[in-house]
């Protein structure tokens, strides 16, 4: 087992050295990171504005190219937190409580270097993880029937939707309102056009990028127009020098490294719980097991290895169910499903047979990736923190240039634009009203496959809801379900008492103006 | 009910949920819905508005039932009326010029009215950072990805 996951490792690097994919590897965590650091866009943003630039691209390269976006800006995240004290990236939240006394006690330098540290050895044992979990995840999901299928959905649905943050019972609405959206166009199986009133353009249903670009481009710049602060960037001269941490400053991170990096990719295989719970839960429990537990929040450095090193497992760990179920775990994993879905590849388990190269070539890009950003993140810091300071009113302009072009672009079709506005429009309205618009994209992306077994499986068992129950391994899935929203009750009846400790952490987190959240 | 009855934001986010499931399940039942053997293309539509409604009054419910004071108010702090306008007003340029004028007045518009929008902007940063877009967005656009918009209509057309 091991030696053919060694060879087919060996083949992912031949694929993802080749020049031409090397070079959009390159550039995608180039400005992965770039985005990580700018405040004020983030990596969904991203990713969705990057979308219909990928359409004409190999499907390879397209996927390394977004998925290096993703863990790219991981590691520019960091480097806002620490030297900004500006969560704009949720994942790195918590780092902000160590990272940033520590830079105001000049030592913002050791800081990073731990950073770049941690994230090394978490992505590192994410992306291992991926290699012998994958294929045997897929091994168990090439026997699933329609039905298991449809209950393995409905957990990445529910999980998806309740584990993120803010209310679970919006966060369920709006993965209902994603199904429902998802469903507007001309019915697969019967040729009906559903929910398009009369309006041609709606027959091919609402394209990703119209979606995505209206709720996390659009209604996000107007969430955050003239409501952004002013960078303080005075504490951030950080040079080459500085990033090499003293010997005790390592020997003090490496075990919550370890632990970190633990914790992370145990959340990853949640689902629904991406690398934003897992630097909570990582910090929370780092702070537990301290023997100096009053240090944390006044710049201890374990407060900074242990929430990045489980961010950067967790992240490559999120690959897993997204590659070989087809199932995305959050928002961003949602984006790469579609495009590959554009790309004409059917995302599933079958997915590691029939397209070895992509899956293969993208654990492999992994780390070419990952040492790519440790080489641009550690001699050109300097470079970096000289971005911290590019001012908003710059930035989504440009962005909303990018969104226009893009939308025309991907169809050449100027009336998906006017719908993207539309969509922006109504976005707002429900960021206002608290609702999270990530999940809509999860059930958008997974409707019409939802859609689809569901009504193969009723076909099958000859419209007997009972074969959900009498099939073992379906079963299996819908209890979780039901322990899901049992343990989301259970937390909101007894609410004043449990959060206290999570609301503790977050309650002195400083207060971000942006509200994009990826996990 | 010895408290005041008062609006809570959530009022707003269950109606609206509410309104939402029963214009999908109103529109689905009109399609055809089949049985669970052989669904029509109604089914699915129609069952995700009946659940989106019941959300809908167990959002509004609960905040109901709890007794914290939400935010009442719909509308932010400092209402950016004229950013908002700018922001989707740009866009809105973008297609109508892109249709009759071509892609340099199109790019040019979008990112100057957008930019516009943002209180610190001054007006010859504005037109600055818009040129240079518009350069670098036809570059890119035009002569590297080939997008077939032409670039001012009625001359290069």
């Amino acid at each position: 087992m091991i030696e053919t996951a060694l060879q087919d490792l060996w083949f992912g690097f031949g694929v993802a050295l080749e020049p031409h994919n090397l070079m959009y590897c390159f550039l995608g965590v180039l400005v992965g990171n770039l985005v990580g650091v700018l405040p004020g866009m983030g990596p969904v943003a991203t990713i969705s504005i990057l979308l219909p630039l990928t359409f004409g691209m190999k499907p390879v390269a397209a996927i390394l190219m977004l998925a290096g976006v993703y863990y790219g800006a991981q590691y520019g995240g960091a480097i806002c937190s620490i030297l900004l004290n500006l969560p704009t990236h949720p994942p790195h939240a918590v780092t902000c409580l160590d990272g940033f006394p520590l830079t105001k006690q000049g030592k913002g330098g050791t800081a990073l270097g731990i950073t770049v540290i941690a994230s090394f050895m978490g992505a590192s044992f994410g992306i291992t993880e991926m290699i012998f979990l994958a294929p045997f995840l897929v091994k168990v999901a090439l026997q699933f029937g329609p039905a298991e299928v449809c209950s393995l959905m409905l957990v990445g649905l529910l999980a998806g939707s309740t584990l993120a943050r803010g209310s679970p019972l919006k966060g369920i609405a709006m993965t209902v309102l994603g199904l429902l959206i998802g469903i507007v166009g001309t019915d697969i199986e019967t040729g009906t056009t559903r929910f398009t009133f009369g309006i041609l353009e709606l027959d091919d249903g609402v394209e990703i990028v119209t979606l995505a670009l209206g709720l996390f481009g659009i209604a996000e710049f107007m969430n955050s127009m003239n409501q952004t602060a002013a960078v303080d960037t005075k504490y951030s001269k950080v040079g080459f020098r500085d990033m090499f941490p003293s010997r005790a400053d390592l020997k003090r991170a490496f075990f919550p490294m370890v632990r970190g990096t633990l914790l992370g990719s145990m959340c990853a295989l949640i689902p629904g719980t991406g690398p934003t719970i897992a630097s909570f839960v990582s910090y929370a429990t780092e702070k537990k097991i301290s023997r100096t537990p009053e240090r944390f929040g006044h710049g201890a450095i374990e407060g900074v290895a242990c929430p990045e090193a489980s961010t950067h497992s967790s992240v490559q760990g999120d690959f897993i169910p997204t590659m070989s179920l087809g199932i995305p775990g959050d928002v961003t994993m949602a984006l790469l499903l579609g495009a590959l879905i554009i790309q004409g590849i059917v995302p599933g388990p079958q997915l590691i047979s029939e397209h070895p190269d992509i899956f293969w070539g993208l654990i492999a890009s992994f780390w070419i990736g990952n040492i790519l950003l440790v080489i641009l993140n550690v001699p050109m810091i300097g470079l970096w923190v000289k971005l911290l300071s590019i001012p908003y009113r710059y930035l989504y302009p440009s962005a909303m240039f990018f969104i226009c072009i893009g939308v025309y672009a991907a169809n050449n079709d100027m009336f998906q634009v006017g719908e993207t506005v539309a969509i922006g429009i109504f976005g707002y309205v429900l960021l206002r009203l608290d609702f999270h618009p990530a999940p809509i994209l999860l059930g958008f992306v997974l409707g019409p496959r939802f859609e689809e077994n569901f009504r193969r499986a009723m076909l099958i068992s000859r419209g007997d809801l009972k074969v959900f129950i009498e099939r073992p391994i379906s079963a299996a899935f819908l209890t979780l379900c039901v322990l899901l929203i049992a343990g989301q009750i259970y937390v909101w009846l007894r609410r004043p008492k449990s959060v206290a400790g999570a609301g503790e952490i977050e309650a002195k987190l400083p207060a971000s103006p942006y509200t994009e959240l990826s996990g | 009910m010895a408290a005041q009855f008062r609006m809570k934001r959530d009022y707003y986010a269950g109606a609206l949920m509410m309104l939402i499931g029963l214009g999908a399940a109103a529109e689905g039942g009109t399609y055809h819905i089949g049985t669970l053997v052989r669904m029509g293309p109604g089914f699915f539509p129609v069952a995700l508005g009946v659940i989106l409604v019941c959300l809908g009054i167990i959002i509004a419910g609960t905040a109901f039932a709890s007794r914290e004071g939400g935010d009442e108010r719909f509308l932010p702090a400092h209402p950016q009326w004229f950013g908002w306008l700018c922001l989707i007003g740009g866009p809105i340029l973008f297609i109508i010029l892109g249709v009759y004028a071509g892609m340099i007045p199109a790019i040019f518009a979008c990112v100057f009215v957008c930019a516009l929008g943002d209180k610190t902007a001054t007006l010859k940063g504005t037109l600055i950072m818009s040129a240079g877009v518009t350069v670098f967005g036809v570059i890119l656009f035009s002569y590297l990805l080939g997008v077939p918009l032409p670039l001012l209509r009625g001359i290069t057309s």
